[in-house]
This record gives C-alpha cells, sequence and structure tokens, in this order.
C-alpha cells in the first residue's frame, strides 16, 4: 500500500457518549485534504458503521486512516471477541444488538451489508477470542480526482 | 478574501477583543487578531450568532434603512410572518398592512401566503419517485449555507423550491404591475426581516442568479413607528380577508413548515447547533425514516431571529394563538392550480447549489497532506485547553492558522509562557555561572 496512515483514531467499546466521533473526525480530516463530496459521503456512512460496530460489538479497537489521491482506505481492528459466523453477520438484517441496543435505534443487521455497498473494496476476516479485521477501499469515480 | 457580501458585520470601535463570538461561532468564522475580533468572509453564515451574543453590541446586521423604498416610484412590503409575534395585540396582523401602507408602501403582500404556494411546491416535490430522502427545506438561508460549507454531500437533499421570501415578492410584483399598467422596475419589493441571513440572501441569492426582493428591513427598524401606528388604529381587524391559512402563518415558529408540507415522517429542528447536531445524523445515514427535514438556524424558529423584538417564547405563543384564529385550509386547497401554474416559471432554483470548501487546506493534494501532518504535530504541542486566548477558537484551529501562515506558535499564552520559563531559567543559570 503506498498510501501513508495519516492517522489512527482508538475506539472504545461501549462508549456510547463518544460513538460517532471517529467518523466525524475521519470526515473532517477528509474534507481538509479536498476529496470529492461524493467520495467523502460513502466513506463516511461505512466508517459511521463501522465505528458503531466497535463500540457495541467489540471489545474495542482501531480505525486507521490512510488517504491518496483518488482513494480512501479503511483498516479496522478489534481486540475480539470474533465472529463466529461471517456469512450469517454479512447478511443483510441479521444481527445479535441487546434489547438496550436497539432502543438506541442500532441493531438492524444493516451495518455490514452497508459497508459492503459503499466500499469499492471490501475483506473482512475474524477469528474467534483474537478479533475482527476490516479493510476497506473507497475510489474517487474520477479516478484521480481529489 | 472573497468579495461576498455580508450582513454580519463587525463595529470595530465597539470590539474588545473578548472571546464571546470567537467561541459561540458554529463555523468556526471567527478569530480575534490585534485585540479585535475579525470575520472570515469565506465561512460566515450570517446566523446572527455573534450578534446575539456580543456583550458589547460590537456586531450587527447590514440592513436597509426604511428610506430605501423611495428609490423606487411603486414599493410594496413583504412582511414576515413572524412580525405578527412582535405585537402584544393578536389583531396587528391584520392591522399591519394598512400601518405598512401609512409608512409610505404602496401594497402589502403576506409572505405567509408565499409559504403556502412553497407548501405546496415542495408537497409536489415529496411525490416525485426520484425524491431524496430526506428532502431539507431550503427556506433558512443560514442553513442552506451550512449545508453548503459543512454538510456539502446533503447540497443534493435541499428542495428546489425558492424561499417564500423570493415566490412572495414575484407574484406580488407581477399582480402590481398586471393592475397598475407599470413596468416592473418601477417596483420595490421590501422583505421586513428578522434575521440577517435573508439580507445576505439577497445580495447574494442561494441556487438563483438574482433576487426578486429589493432590500431588507429589519424588525427592529420599523418595530418603533409600526407599534405607534397600530397603537393610534381605531379601525376594525378584518380577519376574513387575510389572505394566508394558519399553515402559512405557522412558518414563523419551528415546525410550522413541516406540518404544513404534510408527511408525517418530518423532522423540524431549531438552534444552528442541533441543526448541526441532526445534520451529522442524516449523513451518517442513521434517519432513513424521515423524509423532510426542517432546520431552522435561530431557536423557535424565525420568531427567534436575531433581529427580532419580541422574546422568542413570547413571540412563539402569539403565532400559535394566531394560528388559531385563521381558517385551517390545508394549503393545497388554498392555492388553487392556476394559481401555482402561473407561477411556475419562477418558482424553481435554477442555479446549482456548489460546495462551499472553506476548509481544505490546499489545492494540491500532496500539500495538504503535508499541512496535515505539520498541523497533527502542533496540535500536540499545543495545550489542548481550547481557552481562546490566542485568538483562535480551539487549539486545533491555532494549528491550523499556524500552518496557513495566520498565526505563530507564540499566540499561544500558555507556550509564550514556558518559553519565558525556559529563558528565566537560562538567565539564572548564566549569571549564575558568571558570577565571580
Ligand atoms: N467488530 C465486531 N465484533 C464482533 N461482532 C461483530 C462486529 N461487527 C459486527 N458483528 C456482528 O455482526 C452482526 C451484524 O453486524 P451489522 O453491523 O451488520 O448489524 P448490527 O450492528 O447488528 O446492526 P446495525 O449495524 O444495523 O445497527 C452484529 O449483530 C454482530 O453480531
Ligand atoms: S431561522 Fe429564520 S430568522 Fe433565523 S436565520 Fe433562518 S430564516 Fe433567518
Ligand atoms: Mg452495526
Amino acid at each position: 500500500m503506498s498510501g501513508a496512515i495519516c492517522e489512527s483514531y482508538a475506539v472504545e467499546a461501549g462508549a456510547f457518549g463518544t460513538a460517532g466521533e471517529a467518523s466525524g473526525k475521519i470526515k473532517g480530516v477528509l474534507r481538509k485534504l479536498g476529496v470529492p463530496s461524493a467520495l467523502i459521503r460513502r466513506v463516511a456512512v461505512a466508517s459511521y458503521e463501522v465505528e458503531l460496530n466497535l463500540v457495541i460489538h467489540s471489545l474495542g479497537g482501531t480505525i486507521d486512516l490512510s488517504v491518496e489521491p483518488g482513494s480512501v482506505v479503511l483498516d479496522v481492528a478489534d481486540r475480539g471477541p470474533g465472529i463466529p459466523d461471517l456469512a450469517l453477520a454479512m447478511q443483510e438484517g441479521w444481527s445479535t444488538a441487546s434489547d438496550e441496543v436497539r432502543m438506541l435505534g442500532f441493531g438492524a443487521g444493516m451495518g455490514l451489508p452497508n459497508m459492503k455497498r459503499n466500499a469499492d473494496e471490501f475483506a473482512i476476516q475474524s477469528e474467534m477470542g483474537v478479533g475482527t479485521r476490516i479493510h476497506m477501499r473507497f475510489r474517487s469515480p474520477e479516478g484521480t480526482g481529489t | 478574501m472573497s468579495k461576498y457580501f455580508h450582513s454580519v458585520t463587525l463595529d470595530v470601535s465597539k470590539c474588545v477583543g473578548c472571546t464571546s463570538c470567537l467561541k459561540r461561532c458554529p463555523t468556526e468564522a471567527i478569530r480575534i487578531r490585534k485585540g479585535r475580533a475579525r470575520i472570515i468572509d469565506e465561512r460566515c453564515i450570517d446566523c446572527g450568532e455573534c450578534i446575539r451574543v456580543c456583550p458589547y453590541h460590537a456586531k450587527g446586521a447590514v440592513t436597509s434603512p426604511l428610506s430605501i423604498i423611495n428609490r423606487f416610484r411603486y414599493k410594496i412590503a413583504l412582511p414576515a410572518p413572524a412580525l405578527y409575534g412582535q405585537f402584544k395585540d393578536l389583531n396587528a396582523a391584520a392591522l399591519i398592512p394598512a400601518a405598512l401602507r401609512m409608512m409610505g408602501f404602496d401594497h402589502v403582500s403576506e409572505v405567509a401566503h408565499g409559504a403556502d404556494i412553497v407548501s405546496r411546491a415542495v408537497m409536489e416535490r415529496l411525490e416525485k419517485p426520484d425524491c431524496p430522502t430526506p428532502l431539507i427545506s431550503s427556506s433558512c438561508p443560514a442553513v442552506v449555507r451550512l449545508i453548503q460549507t459543512r454538510f456539502p454531500e446533503l447540497i443534493g437533499n435541499i428542495v428546489d423550491v425558492k424561499s417564500p421570501m423570493e415566490v412572495t415578492a414575484i407574484q406580488a410584483r407581477r399582480a402590481f404591475c398586471e393592475a397598475q399598467g407599470v413596468p416592473e422596475d418601477e417596483v420595490g419589493c421590501f422583505f421586513i426581516t428578522p434575521c440577517a441571513a435573508k439580507m445576505t440572501a439577497i445580495r447574494n441569492p442561494l441556487g438563483h442568479e438574482t433576487s426578486a426582493v429589493n432590500g431588507a428591513i429589519s424588525f427592529l427598524e420599523v418595530y418603533g413607528v409600526l407599534s405607534d401606528l397600530l397603537r393610534k388604529n381605531t379601525a376594525k381587524p378584518d380577519f376574513a380577508h387575510f389572505p394566508a391559512t394558519s399553515f402559512g402563518v405557522n412558518w414563523a415558529r419551528i415546525g410550522g413548515e413541516a406540518i404544513s408540507v404534510g408527511v408525517n415522517e418530518a423532522l423540524a429542528v431549531d438552534g444552528i447547533d442541533n441543526v448541526i447536531r441532526v445534520l451529522e445524523e442524516i449523513e451518517n445515514g442513521r434517519l432513513p425514516e424521515v423524509k423532510y427535514f426542517e432546520g431552522l438556524a435561530c431557536l423557535g424558529g424565525c420568531v427567534g431571529g436575531p433581529l427580532t423584538f419580541e422574546n422568542m417564547f413570547i413571540a412563539r405563543n402569539r403565532i400559535r394563538l394566531l394560528a388559531q384564529m385563521l381558517p385551517k385550509t390545508r394549503p393545497e386547497r388554498k392555492i388553487p392550480d392556476e394559481e401555482l401554474e402561473a407561477l411556475r416559471d419562477q418558482l424553481y432554483l435554477d442555479r446549482p447549489l456548489k460546495p462551499l470548501e472553506t476548509v481544505r487546506l490546499d489545492e494540491d493534494f500532496k500539500t495538504a497532506m503535508d499541512k496535515l501532518s505539520r498541523i497533527e504535530k502542533l496540535r500536540k504541542e499545543l495545550p489542548g485547553l481550547d481557552c481562546g486566548s490566542c485568538g483562535s477558537p480551539t487549539c486545533q484551529a491555532l494549528a491550523e492558522d499556524i500552518v496557513q501562515g495566520y498565526a505563530t506558535e507564540l499566540n499561544c499564552i500558555h507556550l509564550l509562557k514556558e518559553r519565558l520559563r525556559i529563558m528565566a531559567s537560562q538567565m539564572v543559570e548564566m549569571s549564575e555561572a558568571t558570577r565571580e
């Protein structure tokens, strides 16, 4: 990968009060770099979903952002617990969110499918007891235009 | 600096360089330099927060003086519906037209009626199969500018129907010219405004080339004369001929517009900070159920505009009571098809609303990346107190200002103090080392 890591954001498990901060910052950085709006919007939706998954389902983790002309990459890694059945997790509407989380408006089982839809490259790996890693690349439709 | 007109201005002679407005500005458009505030034109959205918060009344709004109407042979007044909430007597709404005529206007057209027309036009848009969700109201110019600067991804969601102010002016001028047989350029239309943002929108129209409105006169400017005339009035208020419905009048307060456009899945949010928070949710795709979004920069809606006289809560309640007195005819029944068709050619925005890249660090991507990493490094050196003493609203903002060449590290008094402490201890060391 040629792009330098611009920034790395730590996301804590259960931190609902600050949920959305990391994706908000990512959006800010992209705007400062002059990334086209349409691309920012896709990254914003995916980074918000992934950030909330870290808050809700993981034991905490990090989102690394790298930007290069024409594309944005998010590399996400958490410290567990891992996803037992990836195929199931990727299905629209499948969720293990608790009733409390559902009360907050999450848990529709749309996060992962949404990320996949918005990213041009999407790869997910998970190992029980170790953690989950997600790689997403978003390309500007104009190719080089940042 | 661009030559973009702003209604919000600073009276340098009154400014003492405190940090009240600096900390309050929702778009970080203010800096204190050389002991005085200055407004960054590109970032200002004319929301008027600084006008409200300045303890020295150094922030003000440029609006048109009443005398401006004399530039035109024929003068039409366009009172904002929020004006009715400014007077204790609810009958004022029906009496204001006569009072405005006494002040020199030839004709008065209620913007509340324009709001009824716009409600119908927005309803049509909501029914189109390709309607974006949510559709976002275009009526508050401060919010439209906010979206252009901070939420450019949502520009495509803004409804392409002109504001009630514009639509009222277009209709009023046409009707007047037809009835009187006078040329259009002899007729001046003047909005009676609760805010600075509307004045700015007249000078720099959002989404169309020119405004049909020739000037904006503030509530504060007409309040004295108007209340005097209303007090002396002996005529009976005639609500039977009041041109707007309760729906149109309710546009003055938050939620009125959402109810007028008649979708249940509408969300109304007032106050610029609240609007920012909810737009963030929308941008994150967390509010898919919302079909219409009404965002008003002022708490309470236009009744809480920065150029109003009356307390927002009192004014808002009066609008509620007034709306109860008016016919509850829905806009789609009130406005006949012919009226809408007659305006069709002028009803819509015809210029794209462009994103305003006010935060972009550099045109060149590599340079922007480089600046970003220098900012990051600097920010870590700053104390993170966000105290504003340096003249930038936050430590992060100072770091950006330094990298962009608008400030230096020593603007931070905490860094300065630290440097002085080091220097002082070095001097002590030196003097001790050189003592005989
Ligand atoms: N980082 C993670 N660690 C462990 N489990 C995860 C993680 N991310 C997702 N999951 C699992 O995958 C399921 C589906 O995730 P997805 O984001 O699609 O939906 P959701 O988070 O349940 O609901 P929504 O995102 O719509 O609010 C989750 O319910 C959870 O069981
Ligand atoms: S809410 Fe109304 S009064 Fe306030 S800025 Fe917007 S249009 Fe003006
Ligand atoms: Mg999720």
